[in-house]
């Protein structure tokens, strides 16, 4: 586990691994909130310049006069123990940016997906992107005070998601409550595992 | 020590050419392993400091203790492709230490997941 790249005699050092989850969802379904809700640290910012074309990293770098976009991404982390590291991307809120979710997904041991039941349709394209993929998910029903209270099966329905996706419902702002939401997708990523072996 | 050449931008000159002075308008080669999640570590102390910028000691500062791209790139608040390319040099160097990409799986194994259920459970 504690085997580093070092290219100095004597120079090993720990290097943890990382996992990754992802928080998707559409615009103002509380991905940010749940991420501060569980994060260690306060959420960090960082960007990414793209070119429009979206692809080319190489030529991105001091092209004044190319169209560039600045994609936005904030993320938490949370210290399983000194040999592994979980962080946790929101997904950016401009779903064009389709490149920056592939590199969000890449390995990760699944994604949320966080409902607002006032926008169902919002979370439509964060659904497609995991279920394309074959990326394990779950869909977690942020239940925002003074929206109406839907029965989960109801959710289920209108969202077309299949039976062994679980959904549960959930206060983004709460502790415990994204913590109840970190372990299910934990668990159906275990049991999908399984399930393949 | 942040090279003679950097004499020409300042404030004004926008967000743009500062990254782009920052890795002196070198745009490759950058490391493929270098995700947003991995994990780099510097060494305890440069082999040669004089011969590194002022962003890359900050980077070695930063990375006594483990970090990931992201994180580095959050606190030196510049954008992940630029410290994409002064990692690079930094591993190059010997610097600055990274996992071997050989050992990490693509994909969670069982193990790593009861681990990381354990840690979330634990919080």
């Amino acid at each position: 586990m504690v085997s580093v790249e070092s290219e100095r005699p004597g120079g090993e050092l720990l290097v943890p691994t990382p996992v990754k989850i992802v928080i998707a969802g559409g615009f103002g379904t509380g991905k940010t909130t749940m991420v501060n809700a569980v994060s260690e640290i306060p959420p960090l910012h960082t960007e990414e310049l793209l070119t429009e074309a979206g692809v080319g990293v190489d030529d991105v770098l001091g092209l004044e006069q190319k169209e560039t976009t600045t994609v936005a991404l904030d993320f938490g982390r949370i210290t399983i123990n000194p040999e592994v590291v979980l962080y946790l991307f929101g997904t950016p809120g401009q779903n064009r940016f389709w490149f920056m979710w592939d590199e969000l997904a890449y390995g990760a041991i699944g994604a949320v997906i966080l409902v607002d039941t006032r926008r169902l349709d919002s979370s439509f394209p964060s659904i497609d992107f995991f279920e394309r993929r074959g990326i394990p998910f779950i869909i977690a029903v942020n239940c925002f005070e003074g929206a109406h209270l839907y029965e989960v099966e109801e959710v289920r329905r209108a969202l077309d998601v299949e039976k062994g996706i679980p959904l549960v419902l959930c206060d983004a702002r709460d502790r415990e409550s994204a913590k109840t939401v970190l372990v299910n997708l934990i668990q159906h990523t275990m049991d999908r595992l399984d399930a393949m072996a | 020590m942040a090279g003679r050449e950097d004499w020409w931008y300042d404030e004004a000159a926008g967000p743009l050419v500062r990254p782009y002075a920052m890795v002196r308008g070198r745009t490759r080669p950058l490391r493929p392993e270098l995700h947003l999640v991995t994990q780099v570590r510097a060494m305890p102390s440069p082999a040669d400091p004089d011969a590194l910028s002022v962003e890359h000691l900050e980077i070695m500062e930063l990375c006594r203790r483990p970090l990931s791209v992201a994180e580095v790139a959050a606190y030196l608040d510049v954008p992940l492709v630029v410290v994409k390319v002064l990692l690079s040099d930094l591993i190059q160097r010997g610097d600055v230490v990274i996992r071997d990409p050989s050992r990490v799986p693509q994909v969670p194994d069982r193990n790593l997941l009861q681990a990381v259920l354990d840690g979330v459970r634990g919080i």
